[in-house]
């Protein structure tokens, strides 16, 4: 087994850069959703498309990502 | 890699496949996402995972020597034993593991270069086999200190600018506009950055891949921000696994001789009673 067709992208969700990393194992899509900076993981989420997998991965960062708190500096 | 001042630190990913299940080889994956392992894995490879098995769980602090040696143990591996350690996160994790038995005194420990992101985009193979290994009797060394800030040398650090802070979070995190990476817990009262310190986010030591950047690259960036190996320098970030990924770039790539990982961090600083913080992107300290 490999990863095949391994593809990166960049999106913004919840005003936050977030980074998409999806690939294919066997007939199983796999998506990683990281946020840009510093580059922790947010999510794993799996599909039987490349879009249902980052779909559900694109879902999960989002309601994550909307409980950062921004302070005044 | 030839550039760097310890290559040897360093292995690429066609090494990597090539003599991963060399007998005197133990491939490790340590991730920040613990389940990435059971995914597939670099074959022949063993996980470690760093929130139950690369600290200790009761106090908050590495490994015991003797935790070391049961882990040494336990993994197969003996002093002589090439260590190579990959992770996610462009080796975040696989750094803090690296750290940690460098800590202890293990003589050939090197990172995969590019981590998993890399071993997963070349579409190289991928195993969800967990090899067996033959148990040894691991003797480490005593735990080599020079490695590791501690508190009061950072506090003593910051108030007589006597060593180079070096915050490698995100910029957001070292002004105080957040307090932990976005999406994840806030771990810490007060944002801000430790007066003195300067704001090289470990991210940008890498390229695209993953793989670290060129040590010229290297040299710019941090000679840029007056971390040139002419003082000692603290690298910390918020819970010591970014900073060790830096620690290893300074240490081994650039090869200062002092730099240390301060693995309390933000989380210790950021809770502190009293402790002095500085907001936003000044550099100089407030008192």
């Amino acid at each position: 087994m490999n990863a095949e067709e391994y593809q990166e992208r960049q999106v913004e969700l919840a005003g936050w850069p977030v980074n998409l990393a999806s690939y294919r194992l066997g007939a199983e899509w796999h998506c990683k959703a990281d946020n840009v900076s510093p580059g922790a993981a947010l999510t794993r989420t799996t599909g039987a498309t490349r879009e249902e997998a980052e779909e559900k991965a694109v879902k999960r960062a989002e309601e994550l990502l909307a409980r950062t708190k921004r302070h005044t500096v | 890699m030839a550039d760097y001042s310890h290559p040897e630190t360093l292995v690429s990913t066609d090494w990597a496949a090539s003599h991963a299940t060399d007998p005197n080889v133990r491939v490790v994956e340590v991730d920040v996402d613990t389940k990435a392992y059971d995914e597939g894995h670099v074959p022949g490879a063993i996980a470690w995972a760093w929130n139950t098995q690369l600290c200790d769980t009761v106090r908050r602090d590495i490994l015991s020597k003797e935790q070391f040696e049961e882990l040494m143990s336990a993994s197969g591996v003996s002093p002589e034993t090439t260590l190579v350690i990959y992770g996610d996160n462009n080796n975040w994790f696989a750094a803090w593991a690296l750290w940690q038995a460098k800590i202890y005194g293990h003589a050939d420990v090197r990172l995969m270069n590019g981590g998993r992101k890399k071993w997963l985009a070349e579409g190289r193979e991928l195993s969800t086999s967990v090899p067996s290994v033959q148990r040894t009797t691991y003797h480490a060394k005593a735990a080599d200190l020079s490695l590791r800030a501690f508190l009061p040398q950072v506090q003593q650090a910051s108030a007589a600018r006597s060593s180079g802070l070096v915050d490698v979070r995100s910029p957001q995190e070292y002004t105080g506009e957040i307090l932990a990476p976005p999406g994840l817990p806030e771990t810490c009262q007060r944002g801000g950055h430790i007066p003195g310190a300067r704001s090289i986010p470990w991210g940008k030591a890498c390229n695209d891949d993953g793989t670290f950047k060129s040590a010229d690259e290297l040299r710019a960036l941090y000679g840029g921000e007056g971390i040139d190996g002419s003082k000692p320098v603290i690298a910390y970030c918020r819970i010591g696994e970014r900073s060790s990924h830096t620690w290893f770039v300074l240490k081994y790539l650039l090869g200062f001789d002092h730099v240390t990982n301060y693995d309390g961090s933000w989380t210790e600083w950021g809770n502190l009673v009293g402790a002095n913080v500085e907001k936003g992107a000044a550099a100089s300290a407030k008192g």
